[in-house]
């Protein structure tokens, strides 16, 4: 995995709530298209009219934000369906950060697989960064940054967010997840013979039946 | 602190095989394999040249490709590309599949739990957010993303934080013609599309303990629109009577030891939650939702919120005005099915509305079982009949019409009614106008041609 410890880049304010996996990666886009080529069609249908053309007043579609490293957006972003084409969509456009008030369950853990850093913060700090990048159009970066726990953002003062020091260590080092649980086969192995015992019901079906 | 504890501590404590700086490594008892997800998950197993970890814990199930209806513009491509790679894959792995015609096929939230696969006590996952479905049980069951599809298959584990506890307490009892999508929507709607997140939603109170095991599926299915991962109703008869006898359920003196573990999974009283809300069952009436998320529901014969409170850009994509009454409202599909309603109780109730009636020409109405054993005693039942006497197509057993990925799409700019869960843009298809309702509302608009509210019908309550 892509491990993550700060970026600094142009920053993209999209004040809408609920924006659910659906609308970041349509699922035709993600059943017709390999992982990173998502990129291009991801937000399809806030991003594109039905001719294919491009919606000019869409956020990312604007001169200032095409380059956008960082997205602002509002409550509940990446609700709805487990789809990780979603972040795999986000990165591929070039996102590293997603700032939001909350974000779905799925779609929070699937970023930190994928090296894509979520950060939560009450509406109204997402409110100033929201304003600050709409001010900055583009112009000034932002700057992310995980080890500080920190955002700062052109003329407004460095705002902390909280972050899991578990999942932050997880996200910094980028390590395979595998084979970091595999280095405790033997305990899993062992958990799962006592199990067998312990629970004889919930195992014996599945050597018998099908 | 032992004495009081909630069903989601105790499945959690009892599936933890370590923790490491407030990471727990849980044990992944169950895990569904579909053909999206579950197929790119083995796919990316080969890749590495990995092997499964448990074959025998796991169920390749193909749902969301599959063939649903004739000529609907399925793509064969796209089931060579899905349904076939998953039935290979799981035959080099060793895994179980269930294929088209093995009278075990279905949507994967609806087969596990018909065959017994499903148990209280047990930690499910499945790369499909909709896996909350599965809590029903009495199971701690949650949708994952393909990287853990993964590392499940690899490690038979995944490493999880604790999730928070909610509770929501439905007092009292459900007044004749509410189902538990109506409990659903008219709960998302007054709490919102996120306010489970970073929680595990416990569902309980008389009204849930009154809900059939079809009914308690659909609310805890809808514990992910409420933003939660997890929804579960603790175990009781009403769940050992579902699974007695299930193909997959434990028998002989292992059913008798499995009982008494079940029995003492509830929740104990005094237990305490993060967050908890109650509400009296009998104030929720029949809802459907206006807009692009489940948190815009109303009461199915009321009006859309005014000017200024309505969403615009939701209120413009379903081409709806605030204020307006939904009542009348033409429809041009109707969608009975998905791992919300698609199981045999929602059928019967579907039915009951609309035996010896007429869908109107403008209206292309569907109903597709959940799986091949909801299909079988629907059939036995006789409501094949009943729905296609009236104008519906009846379909094979798939996802269909709630997520368009196998060619069943609501064409641009037209508005269904749909049993489904989701009404997001373009979740139905490019353009397409969701309003989600239980199976009695959506037969109802079916036969009606516009949104109406379902006559009452007596040997239809209580399910659904």
């Amino acid at each position: 995995m892509k491990p993550f410890t700060s970026v600094e880049g142009v920053a993209a304010p999209l004040p809408l709530e609920n924006v659910d996996t659906d609308v970041i990666i349509p699922m035709d886009a993600l059943l017709s298209r390999p992982r990173d080529e998502l990129g291009a069609r991801a937000f399809e249908p806030l991003r594109y009219r039905a001719d294919g053309s491009e919606t000019a007043d869409f956020v990312l579609n604007r001169t200032a934000y095409r380059a956008a490293s960082i997205l602002i957006a509002g409550r509940n972003f990446g609700c709805g369906s487990s789809r990780e084409g979603a972040v795999h969509a986000l990165a591929g456009f070039g996102l590293r950060v997603v700032i939001a008030p909350t974000f779905g369950d799925i779609f929070y853990s699937n970023c930190l697989k994928n090296g894509v850093l979520p950060v939560r913060l009450e509406e109204e700090s997402v409110r100033i960064l929201m304003e600050a990048a709409d001010r900055a159009a583009g112009a000034a970066p932002f700057h992310v940054d995980l080890v500080e726990q920190r955002v700062a953002a052109p003329d407004v003062a460095p705002i902390t967010f909280d972050f899991d020091p578990a999942l932050k260590q997880r996200l910094i080092d980028g390590e395979d997840e595998i084979t970091m649980t595999l280095r405790h086969e033997a305990e899993i192995r062992a958990w799962q013979k006592r199990d067998r015992t312990a629970r004889s019901w919930a195992w014996r079906v599945l050597e018998s039946e099908g | 602190m032992t004495s009081r504890r909630t069903i989601v501590e105790k499945i959690w404590s009892a599936r933890t095989i370590l923790s490491e700086d407030g990471l727990d490594l849980l044990h992944i008892d169950r895990s569904l394999l579909t053909d999206l997800s579950g197929t790119v998950g083995l796919e990316e197993i080969e890749a590495d040249g990995l092997a499964l970890h448990d074959p025998a814990l796991n169920f390749a199930i193909p749902d969301h490709v599959v063939e649903t209806r004739e000529n609907a513009g399925f793509d064969p491509a796209r089931r060579e590309r899905f349904v076939a790679t998953l039935e290979r894959l799981a035959a080099r792995h060793d895994v179980r599949h269930f294929a088209r015609g093995s009278g075990r096929q279905g949507i994967v939230h609806v087969t596990a739990m018909d065959q017994g696969i499903t148990l209280p006590g047990l930690l499910l996952v499945c790369g499909d957010s909709h896996t909350s479905t599965h809590g029903a049980l009495g199971a701690l069951a949650f949708g994952i993303g393909s990287t853990e599809v993964k590392h499940t298959l690899a490690t038979q584990t995944l490493w999880m934080q604790r999730p928070r506890l909610a509770r929501i307490t439905l007092s009292g009892s459900l007044c004749p013609g509410v189902y538990a999508k109506d409990v659903a929507l008219w709960i998302i709607a007054r709490l919102g599309a996120d306010w489970g997140r970073e929680h595990a939603i416990e569902f309980s109170g008389p009204a849930i303990v009154a809900m059939s095991v079809d009914a308690r599926a659909t609310l805890c299915n809808m514990a992910v629109e409420l933003g939660a991962r997890f929804g579960v109703v603790g175990p009781d008869e009403t769940v050992f009577n579902h699974l007695q006898g299930k193909p997959f359920a434990p028998s002989g003196a292992d059913w008798e030891a499995a009982k008494t573990a079940w029995r003492a999974l509830p929740t104990e009283p005094g237990a305490i939650f993060d967050k908890e809300v109650s509400f009296d069952a009998g104030e929720i009436t029949p809802q459907i939702t206006w807009g692009t998320s489940p948190e815009q529901a109303i009461a199915a014969d009321g009006a859309l919120p005014p000017v200024g409170e309505a969403d615009p850009k939701a209120a413009a994509y379903i081409d709806l005005a605030p204020g307006q009454k939904i009542t009348g409202v033409p429809v041009d599909y109707v969608f009975i099915g998905s791992c919300a309603n698609g199981r045999i109780e929602d059928l019967r109730v579907a039915a009951a509305v609309v035996r010896g009636a007429r869908v109107p020409h403008h209206v292309t109405a569907l109903v597709v079982p959940g799986s091949e054993v909801v299909k079988e005693q629907a059939e036995d039942e006789g409501l094949h009949d009943i729905f296609r006497a009236a104008g519906f197509q009846w379909g094979e057993p798939g996802c269909s019409m709630c997520v368009g990925v196998n060619g069943d799409i609501v064409p641009p700019g037209k508005r269904c009614v749909s049993t489904s869960n989701r009404n997001f843009v373009g979740r139905q298809g490019p353009g397409a106008r969701t309003h989600l309702a239980s199976p009695a509302t959506a037969a109802a608009c079916a036969i009606a041609g516009v949104i109406v509210t379902a006559p009452q019908i007596a040997s239809g309550a209580g399910a659904a």
